[in-house]
């Protein structure tokens, strides 16, 4: 199956990361934060302004800007 | 900063501290131990928060000290403050103890992220105790957490806890009392080696039949990761080399070793704190590393959250419960694309608005107290120069900022309340689209919120911010937002010159505020395409779960700002006041009719009448002297202009009357010159200068102080034309400039430490002054030119 960004999933929508392309200066911070390749997400929902967008992990919320939900690729399961 | 020196064991007290993620309920907790006895200071050298205090229900012979840390998500620190936090835990702060416990609190709702941070601090090999917090909350998400088991799996003990009710805290105490009274006897057995190897608690204080795991007195931290085995190898070769450079911290080697091997910003950044053996080392290691195909940025990282979620499924219990928890049925509305901005700003609007209404009654009773003290001292001492200072240089002085009190305790209550229910978080997330508009991100917006209380802690706020430009751009338009102490400059001011109901006075004072925030929007848009150029780093903000506000924690926050606030009034604004009493006394109006400058014996004299006569003689141009039967046919309006050339001829009326050029075309008199003189120290000494320059207009021989409140004065003021001084467009333009102009001792001071750098304060002290200046006069004549 093929890996969509995960700013494309629709709100409600569930999926498994993939791969990580934020560039590495700014990856560390995210993988502490528990996004890892494997891990199971949740995009909540989008801010009223479209941006940013609010994921759930590990069973917490986490708020990132759209442009680095581009970068994280996740797999919808079937 | 410099390599550090080695711990020195100070057997003196018992040092716990306490350390966790962001919103894991530590604050509470920590209050909770302390009681109402905490002190709140500084680390030395930078400004980041150091919370400590005595614990309650310390065994009286082993006392214990808490230490608050700030909250962290790593030991990788990405601000100020998880730096801070990591150097106290790897013991590099020469002026904090070395930890006689750690207390790692984590939030059982959150298991994974908060174990995540805590298997780092269990690893570092200090004793080590587990508060487990929120387990009601963890229960309402059918979440059920085997302690036993946890405390096993971590090899460390674990105290369930609610802090927020207090359940649990006695258990904790308890634990910690065991641990003082345990390191004490065992440094009386070995006292050439304690505290460096005290030993974990004695029981773990989980009322069961638990048992520290065989390996608990360890000579070898613990570790919590299977790790790629190349990583292992070059992880422990690092580790040897740092145990032999670094013997006293031998112990934290380990998780050391891991963290400079797989965070390239700790090396970056603190080269001087490793040699070059070490730093070509780890450069080497992760040479191989990568020749090999691993990864050793995220390595770690996921071989310790492949650990942390296994521990964390092996002794969570879950239980399905139906439908979305309570914070999300919230967030529903509360960040919904239409509701939840309209929430927000029916949250701000009703906060300002409030803010007057609720404030009024206190603020009367408080202003008739003062009125009251300075009536008393006034016959109390009798006329004279000592009378005159206390009554109405210092009382009347600090008495009319005092006053504020009401309105800023309400106004930090109010923040204390949005951080301390988790809506902070989503101010941040609803604003993020609009501060990234101007190249800053959502963190940005909670220093600028807080400023609106006072740039002080807005600007110590900057601190989570992790990218240094974003940093130095928003301490930089921190003071734009409209701060407390220009409150009482608006209040006045509002009341003065535009009045109506209260509806009308919110809606003014709310332009006002939107006006500090449009600039300073403005002003990071500006910083951000020209001196600080520069990506924004990416936002990873946690949304935490809402809570229920602890009332004693608010409070306690309100109490601790708004005492900032008093402070200043009782040292600054005191010392300012008194200076200014000085100004506008001094030099005495010459009493002989040949002008000579000689002395009065004070402000109040017994032939005050013949005074008046000759000083507005002696004020008139020469060549045209005034008969005395004139002058005593003019006395009640001769003693009011006796008064004004007092405070004309004055120091402050001379510097008034100096800078009045530059501030005439923004329609501005000498009086107005003098307010902002004074007020270039603090801005709420605008009101107090404006009723001591204003009372000096309306002492005279034998009479009391005026009752009437300054703004009843003001908006009697009139010019020599008979038109009033403080019309709405004075008074608007006035406001424009005191929501643009630095005028702030304090945060000058604050920014230059901030920034380590007299540059940056100088900069900001410019452009605003700047600012303001031109936007005054834009407003002034712009209004005139449409006829106001």
């Amino acid at each position: 199956m093929d890996i969509i960004p995960l700013s494309s999933l629709a709100p409600g929508a569930k999926a498994v990361v993939a791969e990580i392309r934020v560039p590495v200066e700014h990856r560390g911070r995210l993988l502490e934060m528990g996004l890892l390749v494997g891990t199971t997400v949740e995009l909540v929902r989008f801010a009223p302004l479209g941006d940013p967008v609010e994921i759930r992990i590990r069973g917490y919320n986490l708020s990132l800007r759209k442009h680095e939900a581009e970068q994280v690729m996740v797999r919808q399961g079937r | 900063m410099s390599a550090p020196p080695p711990s020195v064991p100070r057997d003196t007290r018992f040092t716990v501290v306490l350390t966790g993620n962001p919103n894991c309920g530590k604050t509470t907790l920590f209050n909770a131990l302390t009681g109402l006895r905490a002190r709140v200071g500084n680390y030395a050298g930078v400004t980041v928060e150091r919370k400590e205090g005595a614990m309650l229900g310390a065994d009286a012979a082993h006392p214990v000290d808490v230490l608050d840390l700030p909250g962290t998500y790593s030991l990788s620190p990405q601000s100020l403050d998880e730096q801070i936090a990591r150097d106290v835990l790897f013991q590099r702060l020469a002026d904090v103890p070395a930890p006689g416990l750690v207390v790692v609190v984590v939030d059982a709702s959150n298991l994974q992220r908060n174990l995540y941070y805590a298997t780092q601090v269990i690893e570092l090999g200090h004793p080590t105790c587990l508060a487990l917090n929120m387990v009601d909350v963890a229960r309402e998400n059918g979440h059920e957490i085997d302690v036993d088991g946890l405390s096993v799996a971590l090899g460390v003990p674990v105290v369930p806890l609610i802090a927020s009710d207090g359940e649990g805290v006695e258990e904790l105490k308890a634990a910690i009392n065991r641990s003082a009274v345990e390191r004490v006897s065992q440094k009386a057995r070995k006292p050439e080696h304690a505290p460096a190897v005290a030993g974990p608690l004695a029981h773990p204080p989980t009322g069961s039949q638990a048992r520290l795991p065989t390996d608990a007195r360890r000579s070898e931290p613990r570790s919590f990761q299977e790790l790629p085995e190349a990583f292992g190898r070059e992880a422990s070769a690092i580790r040897g080399q740092l145990a032999g450079i670094f013997p006293h911290r031998d112990r934290l080697a380990s998780a050391e070793a891991l963290l400079i091997l797989s965070d390239d910003k700790v090396l970056a950044a603190h080269p001087e704190q490793y040699p070059p053996a070490v730093r070509q080392a780890v450069a080497a290691s992760r040479a191989r590393l990568e020749a090999s195909g691993v990864d050793w940025r995220s390595a770690a990282i996921e071989a310790r959250y492949a650990r942390v979620s296994a521990i964390a499924q092996h002794v969570t219990v879950e239980s399905f419960v139906e439908g979305e928890n309570f914070s999300d049925r919230v967030d529903r509305v509360l960040t919904h694309r239409v509701w939840g901005l309209m929430v927000f700003v029916g949250i701000m609007l009703s906060m300002f608005v409030s803010i007057f209404v609720l404030a009024q009654l206190p603020m009367d009773a408080l202003d008739a107290g003062v009125g009251w003290l300075a009536d008393r001292v006034g016959s109390v001492l009798g006329p004279g120069a000592l009378q005159d200072l206390l009554a109405n240089g210092v009382i009347k002085g600090v008495g009319a900022v005092v006053v504020f009190l009401p309105q800023i305790c309400l106004l930090f209550l109010f923040i204390s309340l949005l951080e301390d229910t988790g809506y902070m978080a989503r101010a941040a997330f609803l604003m993020d689209r609009l501060m990234s508009r101007v190249g800053l991100h959502g963190k940005s917006f909670i220093p600028m919120l807080s400023s609106f209380a006072c740039a002080i802690p807005g600007i110590m706020a900057t601190r989570t911010i992790e990218s240094p430009k974003d940093r130095l751009v928003t301490i930089l338009i921190a003071p734009l937002m409209s701060c407390s102490a220009r409150l009482p400059v608006y209040t006045v001011l509002i009341a003065a010159c535009v009045g109506g109901g209260a509806l009308r006075r919110g809606m003014v004072l709310t332009a006002m505020y939107l006006l500090g925030i449009v600039g300073a929007l403005g002003m990071a848009w500006v910083f951000k395409r020209t001196l600080l150029r520069g990506e924004p780093p990416p936002l990873i903000l946690e949304l935490p779960p809402y809570k229920r506000p602890v009332v004693k924690t608010v409070l306690r926050h309100m109490w601790d700002r708004s005492k900032l606030f008093l402070r200043r009034a009782g040292t600054v604004i005191l010392g300012i006041n008194v200076l200014l009493w000085f100004l506008v006394t001094y030099p005495k109006v010459p009493t002989g009719a040949d002008g000579a400058m000689k002395p009065t014996s004070g402000s109040v004299s017994q032939d005050a009448v013949g005074n008046v006569a000759s000083a507005v003689a002696s004020g008139l141009p020469a060549g045209s002297p005034l008969r005395p039967d004139e002058a005593h046919g003019q006395v009640d309006s001769l003693q009011n202009e006796r008064s004004g050339d007092q405070l004309r001829r004055s120091f402050a009326g001379r510097l008034g009357h100096m800078i009045e050029p530059a501030i005439r075309p923004l329609g501005f008199d000498w009086k107005i010159g003098i307010g902002i003189v004074a007020s270039f120290a603090a801005r709420e000494v605008f009101v107090s200068t404006m009723s001591v320059v204003y009372n000096v207009g309306e002492v005279d021989a034998g009479d009391r102080v005026a009752t009437a409140g300054l703004a009843e004065t003001l908006r009697g003021e009139k010019r020599e034309d008979g038109t009033r001084v403080y019309t709405a467009l004075t008074g608007i333009t006035l406001m424009v400039f005191y929501v643009f102009a630095m005028q702030c001792v304090s945060t000058i001071a604050i920014v230059g430490r901030e920034t380590n750098s007299w540059k940056w304060p100088l900069f900001q002290f410019a452009y605003m002054t700047a600012l303001a200046w031109c936007l005054a006069f834009v407003t002034y004549q712009g209004g005139k030119l449409l006829g106001f």
